[in-house]
């Protein structure tokens, strides 16, 4: 009994690290309905990108400040310089350009970095765990990954929500056309987005590198998860992303409690139910 | 203050405009008539910047404003009411009034507290998700969304369709008010008897040309029949 609450407690914590891998995910598919398949090699460049200011001996956490805005300002020249190009009423373009993307920055960590297996160093922090009693702990890293999964979403709630330009994301969401005739500029709107996801990345990245090793070529499977957690939670609010990014995360340690090989099958397999059952997810958009 | 000189447009390899020639005066109230597809809302699209056009067929004040982007042109002062009012389905009704302002132009009247003036209805209404109300009070707010970038010319595509008519009243009732405001209107409307009634001029559009243009009272009903319908 106790080795299954343990099991749940350590599927919700993992639940977190993969809501922030998917919330950019669904910032970008929710407001301009792109597909972005280099999303998992942003979020690995963004934590070689920490790797790489630490080993110059910037302090971890500062490195993470430096690495944020430095993810937006590429995810908002990203967006204007090469996405918006692509954007129109068929939506394979721009789906081939993250694709030709997601190879380029694969191979490019790659030649960089080299294919060895990283991992940040968070010093005391990496083995620290808080014991909840019974014989049960939590590590301490995991949840602090999962307090920032919160934090990011109530932040971007708070901007799309309570601030104009949140107004303007929501309306551009809606109805591009009008948006327009709003005065709303959606090329920037879109680039914004872009910016915001990627600083997301960044957050991502951060947690990726803390909690588990990482090498050039793992971005692809981080993507799986993110898309898995978003299409379950449904395109409604990004709390449904957090909780698509547990669901997922508990069918996985789940899984694994039953047998360690069952691990990645069973968040596919979790995944592939909820589209049974909910085919627009657990908290979709009300309308379409 | 607007004139379009042959005003052409297309959806993809389909023209829909062949040369259209128009001009509003300052403080003035057009409507444009013509059966379906002859080209009305094409021709507010078209001048709202939301299809592509000749840069040198659209002129305000004297200047090109052709080749500017939809989200320019109402800086410049000038509001498209889409047909189907198309409000923002996740926004509440007041929101969907404050996106309007995002493109606002300074030295209007108009402001929130002077639209909730105009449609009292809304202001009760405020903070309902804009999907929960009438067909006529979405309307209302879709005339006041656009009142919110404090337009100089107000375009208006179809304001009756799909209204009962005692709601069609209280919109044109509406009108008079934002006439009196000092904004032009352009109306395209089907319903020819409240277009003709409150149009200071008109232009009958027949397959994207003008057929028939002049003031209401000097247009005959056998000469609009014609214009409308080519026969």
């Amino acid at each position: 009994m106790l080795g299954w609450i343990d099991t749940l407690l350590q599927g919700i914590l993992l639940g977190g690290l993969y809501s922030l891998y998917a919330t950019g995910l669904s910032v970008i598919f929710g407001i301009m309905r792109l597909v972005n398949l280099a999303h998992g090699d942003l979020i690995v460049l963004a934590a070689f990108l920490i790797l790489a200011a630490t080993s110059v001996g910037v302090p971890l956490v500062a490195a993470l400040a430096v690495v944020v805005p430095l993810m937006f300002a590429l995810g908002y020249v990203l967006q204007s310089v090469l996405l918006n190009r692509a954007l129109g009423r068929n939506i394979l373009p721009p789906l081939l350009i993250t694709f030709g993307l997601s190879i380029i920055i694969q191979n490019g960590l790659l030649e960089t970095f080299s294919a060895d297996t990283r991992f940040l160093n968070v010093g005391p922090l990496q083995g620290a765990s808080l014991p909840l009693g019974g014989g049960i702990a939590v590590g301490v890293m995991p949840l602090i990954c999962l307090a920032a999964a919160i934090a990011v979403i109530l932040v971007l709630n708070g901007v799309f929500y309570r601030t104009a330009v949140g107004r303007a994301f929501r309306a551009t969401s809606d109805d591009v056309e009008i948006a327009q005739l709003m005065g709303i500029n959606n090329r920037s709107i879109y680039a914004l987005t872009m910016g915001i996801a990627l600083a997301v990345c960044a957050v991502a990245g951060f947690f990726l590198g803390a909690r588990a090793n990482f090498d050039p070529s793992i971005g692809p499977a981080r993507l799986l998860y993110a898309f898995e957690a978003v299409i379950i939670g449904g395109l409604g609010s990004l709390w449904g992303t957090l909780a698509g990014g547990v669901v997922v995360g508990v069918a996985q340690t789940v899984g694994a409690h039953i047998d360690p090989e069952w691990q990645i099958l069973s968040g596919h397999v979790a995944f592939l139910i909820v589209l049974v059952i909910r085919p627009r997810g657990l908290f979709p958009r009300a309308v379409d | 203050m607007l004139a379009t000189r042959e005003l052409t447009a297309f959806y993809g390899d389909f023209q829909a405009l062949f040369g259209i020639t128009f001009e509003l005066n300052e403080g003035e109230t057009i409507a444009i008539i013509g059966a379906n597809g002859a080209g009305k809302s094409t021709f507010l699209k078209a001048i709202a910047g939301l299809l592509p056009r000749p840069a040198a067929a659209v002129r305000l004040d004297g200047r090109d404003i052709g080749a500017l982007p939809a989200y320019d042109i109402v800086k410049l002062g000038v509001a498209l009411v889409p047909e189907g009012r198309r409000l923002f389905s996740s926004l509440s009704v007041e929101e969907n009034l404050l996106v309007g302002a995002y493109g606002r132009r300074t030295g209007g009247p108009w402001d929130i507290a002077a639209v909730y003036r105009l449609f009292p209805m809304l202001r009760e209404r405020r903070h309902a998700p804009s999907t929960a109300l009438s067909g006529g009070q979405q309307q209302m707010v879709a005339i006041g969304r656009s009142l919110m970038s404090n337009p100089r010319i107000l375009l208006c595509d179809e304001l009756s369709l799909g209204l009962a008519p005692i709601v069609i009243r209280d919109i044109y009732a509406a009108l008079a008010d934002i006439k009196a405001g000092g904004t032009s209107v352009v109306l395209v409307e089907q319903d020819l008897v409240h277009a003709m009634s409150v149009a200071d001029r008109a232009y009958c559009f027949q397959e994207g040309r003008v057929s028939l243009s002049g003031r209401p009272q000097e247009l005959t009903r056998d000469a609009i029949h014609a214009a409308y319908f080519g026969i």
